[in-house]
């Protein structure tokens, strides 16, 4: 067969391109331009190389920031993965009262982000909020606008009231996929209820929970409106997150070079990650 | 091992049934004898199914009993019954490899670990797998899965029955065969009760002693292959077994015995006295293909038919024709010779020809 060569088909690639730039590649360049100049205004822009990049890595400020979101994010992961594929098994698995679980469970799923924060903030008051009152009631002392831990506890307990169902309809939809066949296969086989999870359920599940790490991992680490409403970062700089710090030096503190650095530092983070996990799910069981 | 006996069961999928339309099993009253090697044949939708997932304890019936060596096991499940079922399609342990898919009912079982080994060797042998047992399962062709299906319903020792839910649907046609030998082998070494449900008369016959015949809802005939062939309980079994299937022929009660289209039938006084106290006008005569006799002259008791079409099957030929209104098949050595349209003496040996009332076979014990 003769293959036919013309260069003009080059332009066929030209949309996906013209795609990829403006959605991409045009944006990012923007705040490389950034994280390499410093820009007093128009015209005033001088070249200043990994300068800015250094003196983020080196900022202690960020570097705390940086840890608290790592531990932040690793108990998110550690709490809503199995919560909601625990919350998944315990659903009925048809009719109504299936379908009524699934309305009731993903409602948190459908209230805005600063609401979620705000109703948070006067349910764990220790005067009028029920949750914080209650608490108090029981004699526990519990405050989490003064209180580091109680503050984090906060903050962890609305994710997971935010997020965990979305966890758990991801392995809701997962198990309803497995063919009856399996269960009655198991239970001839006399396997006990730990076998059918381990054996059958969670290796059929492996799909719809890269799924559910992977956007979990990416939400919580770059969540901001949710803390920042309960707690405004505090108490002191406790539960200052990542794009909360970005935010106050980008728009606070003017200090665009920096934060330009910053937020292609922040990018790589989240897309080293999630690649780790991705490959570390999916390599898992490759082998023969 | 377990003798299984089904009581006056009854199953409906829906919940409150209201005629027969809605019973997926009418009124069954059946034994499996312990130690034997069963079929369960029917056309599709006849309840074999039905029937297996009841005795496995998968369905709870919604009337009757099953007993498991005279004790009602109906509240039991698959796992208080300790019974093994392989199902139409491979279901495995995608996770696990061969070995630990076989070895998996075991391991469930508390069975000691060296037993579990030179198990799961012996059947992976038998099922010609040994050299896969190191392979995850889920990298097996459809055939490997269905072995692999099959060896953990064989791999258990102690069960009470061994089921099979047409288990070699997926199988390519020379494996099937083997395969069927490998299970009959399996079952005359071990003596486990074995039920094999299919909608294949000779999958039946090759891997049962006796086969049960199952057909709207109910087991019309339980016998052996030659019973089943020679002296079909029912029309349908006249008609699903033997290929081709028996002729029937819708008959009137006439002077002399029983007539169609102005042709007379004599039948044997037994016969004939029975009929007399039936009321039912549902009256058929059936006699298999392979025992009406041809003769080229006419003589008192042959009737004489027009040959429409003589099919040559390679070792025997089937020859279809026309006596009064009606299509027979007969069957015939490769020797037989007729042109079409030629006319032929047909005669129906007495021992061979079967009447049945309301589609149920006459029999002489019922006098």
């Amino acid at each position: 067969m003769n293959k036919i060569s013309d260069n003009r088909a080059w332009w066929l690639v030209l949309p996906v391109f013209l795609l990829v730039a403006f959605s991409a590649l045009i944006p990012l360049m923007t705040v490389v331009n950034y994280s390499v100049q410093d820009i007093f205004g128009p015209g005033q822009a001088f070249f200043v190389g990994t300068e800015w990049f250094k003196s983020i890595l080196a900022d202690q400020r960020l570097q705390d920031s940086l840890i608290r979101q790592f531990v932040f994010s690793g108990f998110v992961l550690l709490i809503q993965i199995p919560l909601g594929i625990g919350v998944a098994l315990m659903m009925p698995k048809s009719g109504i009262k299936g379908s009524l679980c699934l309305i009731l469970i993903a409602i948190p799923l459908l209230i805005p982000w600063n609401v979620v924060g705000t109703i948070w903030q006067i349910f764990a008051r220790g005067d009028i909020g029920l949750f914080g009152w209650g608490i108090n009631q029981l004699g526990i002392d519990y405050n989490y606008t003064g209180d580091t831990l109680d503050a984090w506890l906060t903050v962890l307990l609305m994710d997971v009231w935010h997020w965990t169902p979305l966890v758990a309809l991801l392995c809701y939809s997962g198990l309803r996929a497995i063919p009856e066949a399996f269960y009655q296969a198991a239970e001839i086989d006399r396997a006990s209820k730990w076998a059918v999870f381990r054996y059958i359920q969670l290796p059929r599940l492996k799909s719809v929970l890269i799924i559910a790490v992977l956007l979990r991992f990416m939400d919580s680490f770059m969540i901001y409106i949710e803390p920042f409403v309960l707690t405004g970062g505090g108490p002191g700089s406790s539960t200052t997150f990542l794009s909360q710090t970005l935010t106050t030096m980008a728009i606070g503190q003017f200090d665009l070079g920096r934060a330009a650095a910053f937020s292609l530092i922040y990018f790589l983070i989240v897309l080293l990650i999630s690649w780790l996990f991705f490959t570390a799910i999916t390599q898992a069981d490759k082998e023969k | 091992m377990a003798e299984i006996q089904l009581k006056s069961l009854a199953h409906s999928y829906s919940d409150s049934p209201t005629g027969p339309d809605d019973y997926a099993i009418r009124q069954l009253d059946h034994v499996w004898h312990k130690g034997g090697a069963y079929a369960l044949l029917g056309p599709s939708g006849c309840g074999k199914s039905t029937m297996l997932n009841i005795i496995s304890g998968l369905i709870q019936p919604s009337e009757g009993e099953v007993l498991f060596d005279g004790k009602r096991v109906n509240e039991l499940s698959p796992r208080d019954r300790n019974i093994a079922q392989v199902f139409q399609f491979p279901v495995i342990y995608d996770s696990m490899t061969v070995y630990e898919n076989l070895a998996f009912p075991l391991k469930n079982n508390k069975v000691p670990a060296d037993r579990i080994k030179t198990r799961v060797q012996e059947i992976a042998e038998v099922l010609e797998i040994e050299d896969k047992l190191h392979k995850k399962a889920k990298n097996l062709t459809a055939d490997e899965k269905q072995k692999v299906s099959m060896g953990r319903g064989l791999v258990r020792e102690d069960v009470s029955a061994i089921l099979f839910d047409e288990p070699l649907t997926v199988i390519d046609p020379q494996l099937k065969w083997k395969l069927r030998r490998k299970l009959k082998q399996i079952h005359e070494q071990f003596d486990i009760t074995m039920v094999y449900v299919t909608h294949d008369q000779l999958e039946a016959s090759t891997f049962a002693d006796k086969i049960a015949v199952m057909y709207g809802g109910q087991v019309v005939q339980f016998g052996t292959p030659t019973e089943l062939f020679e002296a079909p309980n029912h029309t349908f079994v006249g008609y699903f077994i033997g290929s081709p299937g028996m002729n029937l022929v819708e008959v009137e009660r006439c002077a002399g015995g029983v007539c169609f289209d102005s042709t007379v039938v004599p039948l044997e006084p037994w016969q004939a006295d029975l009929l007399e106290r039936m009321t039912s006008t549902n009256v058929k005569i059936g006699i298999r293909p392979e025992f009406i006799e041809v003769s080229a002259i006419s003589s008192d008791d042959t009737y004489e038919s027009e040959v429409l079409d003589v099919e040559d099957l390679g070792t025997y030929k089937i020859v279809t024709v026309r006596l009064a209104n009606q299509e027979m098949k007969v069957r015939q050595n490769e020797e037989f010779e007729a042109d079409l349209g030629s006319q032929i003496h047909l005669s129906f040996p007495k021992q061979w020809l079967m009447l049945y009332v309301d589609e149920f076979l006459i029999q002489e014990q019922q006098r």
